[in-house]
């Protein structure tokens, strides 16, 4: 396969669940790396905790498995010392939203040049099941199991408000999104959000009677829609997939050089 | 563009956990799986080499050859 150079073939097969995902998710990340023709050295994937920060182990890019909910702020750090590097951050929703929230908004609040993928299964899946913030209302969850009364954050406007410059949403079923859109979000200049829509069949697919891996990716393709279709109007309840934003604003880790340049003038 | 000629299609077994996304999305259902739950290119002359099988597989576990 064309990917399997950028693999650590040796960690194979993968430690996630049948039916995880998060590989589908690495697959089309993969696929994202190879057409752009990067080398593995010019890539650093930094993640957080949980099955989906998994995925740097199984890479071999320059990789950082880092702390639960820090990615972003240790992808920032190789960022601002590495300024040409590609940094690329997967992260569950929980891990990118709850834990690392902070680290979220204000990584997209500078628009420094990090692709974030937030792998969205709606539960924390490694410690047992428990709901997070994307889980939504009426989610039953271990830490919930009468139903979760917490709403969920919508992955694409909390974004759009902290100051991202590209936002997309897609799902584990729509696979040449996935490639498409991540490859896009590593070639912007700026903080970059890809939400993905990843099945847990083993946590909240079980909990939430949505069936195995192949009854929730057919869910996947009847809930969503694309950006602006005439069956989001008619059902406002689907979910929309696509490109959101895609802006040129100033890039963090460019402005800091004007400031290094300022600095160091005679 | 000429149609895709299919030189092979492989599926890793030891890799292959059997969740079967590749048999149920295949739009010629040429896969299916065995009786030790792997999945195997069962109809093979049917292929289209639309690869969808191969960018589904959530074990990186199957490779679409075309010549």
């Amino acid at each position: 396969m064309a990917v399997n150079k950028y693999l650590r073939q040796r960690f194979f097969p993968h430690l996630w669940c049948p039916g995880c995902g998060h590989g589908i998710v690495l697959n089309g990340m993969l696929r994202a790396v190879d057409k752009l023709g990067m080398s593995k050295n010019e890539i650093v994937m930094v993640s957080g905790i949980g099955c989906s920060a998994r995925i740097s182990g199984y890479v071999d890019f320059h990789t950082l498995h880092t702390i639960h909910g820090r990615a972003l702020a240790f992808a920032t750090g190789v960022k601002m010392s590495r300024p040409e590097l590609n940094l690329v951050v997967p992260m569950g929703d929980g891990d990118a939203l709850a834990i690392g929230g902070n680290h979220f908004i204000h990584a997209a609040r500078r628009n420094i040049d990090i692709t974030a993928i937030v792998m969205n299964n709606r539960i924390y899946g490694m410690t047992g099941g428990q709901y997070s913030p994307l889980s939504g209302q009426e989610v039953v969850a271990t830490t919930a199991p009468f139903a979760s009364i917490d709403p969920s954050f919508d992955v694409v406007e909390l974004s759009k408000a902290a100051g991202a410059t590209f936002i997309a949403r897609t799902t584990t079923y729509h696979v040449k999104q996935i490639d498409d859109f991540i490859k896009q979000a590593i070639l912007h200049e700026g903080f970059a959000v890809v939400e993905i829509l990843t099945q847990c069949p083993t946590h909240f697919g079980r909990k939430n009677k949505q069936g195995s891996a192949v009854d929730m990716m057919k869910l996947y393709r009847d809930i969503t829609t694309p950006i602006g279709s005439k069956a989001k109007q008619e059902n406002p309840n689907l979910i929309e997939r696509g490109i959101f934003v895609q802006e040129e604003k100033p890039e963090y880790s460019r402005e800091y050089d004007k400031i290094i340049e300022r600095a160091t003038r005679g | 563009m000429a149609k895709p000629i299919l030189k092979s299609h492989r599926i890793k077994a030891d890799w292959c956990k059997g969740c079967g996304i590749c048999v149920e999305f295949c739009p010629k259902k040429v896969l299916e799986l065995d009786e030790s739950d792997r999945a195997v290119a069962a109809r093979l002359q049917d292929c289209i080499c639309c690869r969808l099988c191969e960018l589904r597989c959530p074990d990186l576990a199957i490779e679409v050859e075309t010549e």
